[in-house]
């Protein structure tokens, strides 16, 4: 997903009668649908986690610019193009909405870049994929944006009210994401055979690590099990692939094209598809650093960060020696 | 590191005569250029006609601490909402 | 459309069509040069309100390449005529296409050639030719805003730092050659306005100016004086930059061809 793994520092769930009276009454606001708002007291735990979840999910929304961003100036057609921008746009706003929920726990935006660019806060695997046709830019639309709603429709309910209201605004602007890359690749399938086979390529190419998306099996982990008694996650990591599955594969069937995966067939006892299992090897090395384009994304960020330093120092220059001008000046 | 930008709350008054509602927040150097930003950022779907910021660190709010006894004294006084009395179905609309 | 008839019968039709492609061919690669940027810039609300400019200038590219290829009257389509001509066919400022270089000289550019648009926009909603008239009139509060924002950050930057003011001034001198162009009267301009259709480009000179001066005097930039001044993009002589331009923005159209998308 667009946070992988958050870790939440628990290394057990607390059952209500193990918390002191604040923490319980917070976790029973909690479990009676409550929002929790920024000032209020809250579990340090509960705050550390929520601040690594938002702000990772951020970072993704600014590095996932990147990928699609490289097809902007190669897009087919006039309105292709304004599509794409605007859509990338939308990514730099959903970060920046994500961004100002996580600075109400008490960290900096300038803090969150800082750790992505030292490489202390990770991003979603995904982006660290290449973009290598324009029928990429559909399979990410179709796919990655595919496997985003899911995650993210429920974290509208989440239990921390910026991060909830942020993802009702996402949620809301994001509903063409899907649709617009759904539509490249129905042109592209309709179109010439060379078309069809940049969209079966593509496919072929983004699966795998659309799957990986929703991290690996976390019905064991502790971080899960907190995370889910906090109502800052809402499905395990199986439950949302599955369903994904379940959404895509007739998708596909309607565009002719095929999944890459051999062991992909319905299972009508659990009334679902069974399908074979990414390699996890590879997630942990794109997670670990080693993707096609983890250097050159994090570079691209680092390279944007640093270059603008002087820019907004030099506005921050100019709104002081503004305010300054508009004081009054003192009496003799 | 220079200094971040300060934050700036966004609230916005849309198509159709309500009240500037909160949006949320932003970055900017300004006043001017936050309102600029503002624009750019929360009304790329035609969602406003009239932009209000204000600076995060301006804002006042009541403590959470406090929530019980500033909000919930009204809860008693029922009688300010129109569901407390009952009209006859004779009387009509009312 | 009785007007637009009469429009075309008083005024030779490629002057027109050579006119829209200008305006059409300004907003394409003006909107290229920034969408570049998406992804990269300064700040993030930096890179939303550029995107917001590409926008509106790839909005104003199909208008008028689109209004162009109606009046050319051979079936182009405005996406046609984007994508199958070649750099000696395009009609856009040689402005336009200079790169972006660091943030301030993408600032800089915009500036310069936001306060020409709007000018020319604005006088362009009198026009004769009524469908000329109407994409004016929505392309020019598009301009008035883009102007207002470019103009914000030269000042901000000009008279921010002492490295600000150094890049924006180094800016302003690189891009200053590249403006005269803007008000260079071609043979068919006499033309166009005479039948009311566009502005002559010198008409809208003093207008620019005294923007571009007030502006930057606000910026501590010191403007530079008018010497030399490139020019050729109107006629279709362009600078070694545009054909890389046309490679990338054109690439699937060339390698697929009769593809659609």
């Amino acid at each position: 997903m667009y946070a992988q793994m958050v870790k939440t520092d628990a290394p057990r769930v607390k059952s209500l009668d193990e918390m002191d009276p604040q923490e319980r009454a917070f976790q029973e606001r909690i479990d009676a649908g409550q929002k929790i708002e920024p000032k209020e007291w809250m579990p340090e735990g509960y705050r550390k986690t929520l601040i690594r979840q938002i702000s990772q999910h951020a970072h993704s929304e600014i590095v996932g610019q990147l990928p699609e961003g490289n097809w902007i100036t190669r897009a087919p057609t006039l309105e292709r193009k304004a599509i794409l921008l605007a859509k990338v746009q939308d990514e730099a706003g959903h970060g920046l909405y994500l961004y100002c929920a996580a600075e109400t726990l008490g960290i900096s935006r300038d803090e969150m870049y800082e750790q992505l660019h030292s490489g202390k806060a990770k991003y979603s695997s995904i982006f660290n994929y290449p973009t290598l046709s324009w029928a990429d830019i559909g399979a990410i639309g179709w796919l990655v944006d595919g496997a985003a709603i899911m995650n993210q429709v429920p974290l509208q309910r989440c239990s921390y009210g910026p991060y909830s209201r942020a993802m009702i605004r996402i949620c809301k602007e994001e509903s063409f994401h899907q649709r617009q890359g759904f539509d490249i690749l129905m042109k592209m399938v309709k179109g010439t055979s060379a078309q069809k086979a940049l969209a079966q390529d593509a496919l072929n190419r983004w699966w795998w690590p659309s799957l990986m998306m929703f991290g690996p099996s976390d019905d064991a982990s502790v971080h899960s099990a907190q995370s889910m008694a906090w109502k800052i996650k809402q499905n395990s990591n199986d439950e949302l692939r599955q369903k994904f599955v379940d959404q895509t594969v007739p998708q596909a069937e309607y565009l002719g094209l095929t999944i890459p995966d051999a062991d992909l067939r319905w299972n009508e006892a659990k009334g679902g598809y069974d399908f074979g299992e990414p390699d996890w090897n590879e997630f942990f090395e794109v997670i670990a650093g080693n993707g096609p384009c983890n250097a050159e994304r994090l570079g691209a960020r680092r390279q944007a960060w640093e270059d603008g330093a002087w820019f907004r120092d030099a506005l921050t220059a100019h709104a002081e020696k503004a305010a300054r001008r508009a004081q009054p000046v003192a009496a003799e | 590191m220079s200094s971040e930008w300060p934050l700036w709350e966004v609230f916005i008054r849309g198509q159709h005569g309500l009240n500037h509602r909160h949006v949320g927040s932003l970055h900017a150097p300004d006043a001017e250029m936050a309102i600029n930003n503002a624009r750019d950022v929360y009304t790329r779907r035609n969602e406003g006609v009239s932009i209000w910021v204000v600076r995060s660190s301006d804002i006042v709010a009541s403590a959470p601490s406090e929530k019980g006894p500033l909000f919930e004294p009204s809860n008693s006084k029922v009688y300010r909402h129109p569901t407390f009395f009952d009209i006859p179905d004779e009387v009509g609309h009312m | 459309m009785a007007s637009a008839t009469a429009t075309e019968a008083a005024v030779d039709r490629a002057a027109v069509f050579e006119f829209l492609l200008s305006m059409g061919d300004n907003a394409l690669i003006l909107g290229h040069r920034l969408s570049e940027w998406c992804g990269h810039a300064p700040a993030l609300e930096e890179d939303i309100a550029l995107a917001n400019t590409a926008l509106d200038l790839i909005g104003q590219t199909q208008l008028w390449l689109g209004l162009a290829g109606e009046i050319e009257g051979k079936g182009r389509s405005a996406d046609d005529l984007a994508h199958h001509r070649d750099a000696l066919e395009f009609r856009n400022l040689l402005l336009t296409e200079r790169p972006n270089g660091d943030y301030g000289k993408t600032v800089m550019r915009q500036f310069l050639f936001d306060a020409w648009h709007y000018l020319c926009l604005t006088a362009l909603r009198d026009s004769s030719e009524t469908r000329i008239a109407a994409i004016a009139e929505k392309a020019s509060k598009e301009a008035s805003y883009h102007l207002e924002r470019s103009r914000d950050l030269v000042i901000r930057l000009g008279d921010g730092t002492a490295e600000s003011h150094t890049r924006m001034q180094a800016a302003l001198d690189d891009l200053w050659p590249y403006t005269g162009e803007m008000f260079m009267n071609e043979a068919s301009d006499a033309e166009l306005a005479a039948a009311g259709v566009a502005p002559q480009p010198a008409s809208l000179k003093n207008g620019w100016d005294a923007l571009v001066a007030e502006a930057l005097a606000e910026a501590t930039l010191k403007k530079p004086v008018d010497g030399y001044m490139h020019k050729g993009g109107k006629r279709g002589v362009h600078t070694e930059h545009l054909g890389y331009v046309l490679a990338e923005l054109q690439f699937l159209q060339r390698a697929y061809p009769g593809a659609t998308w």
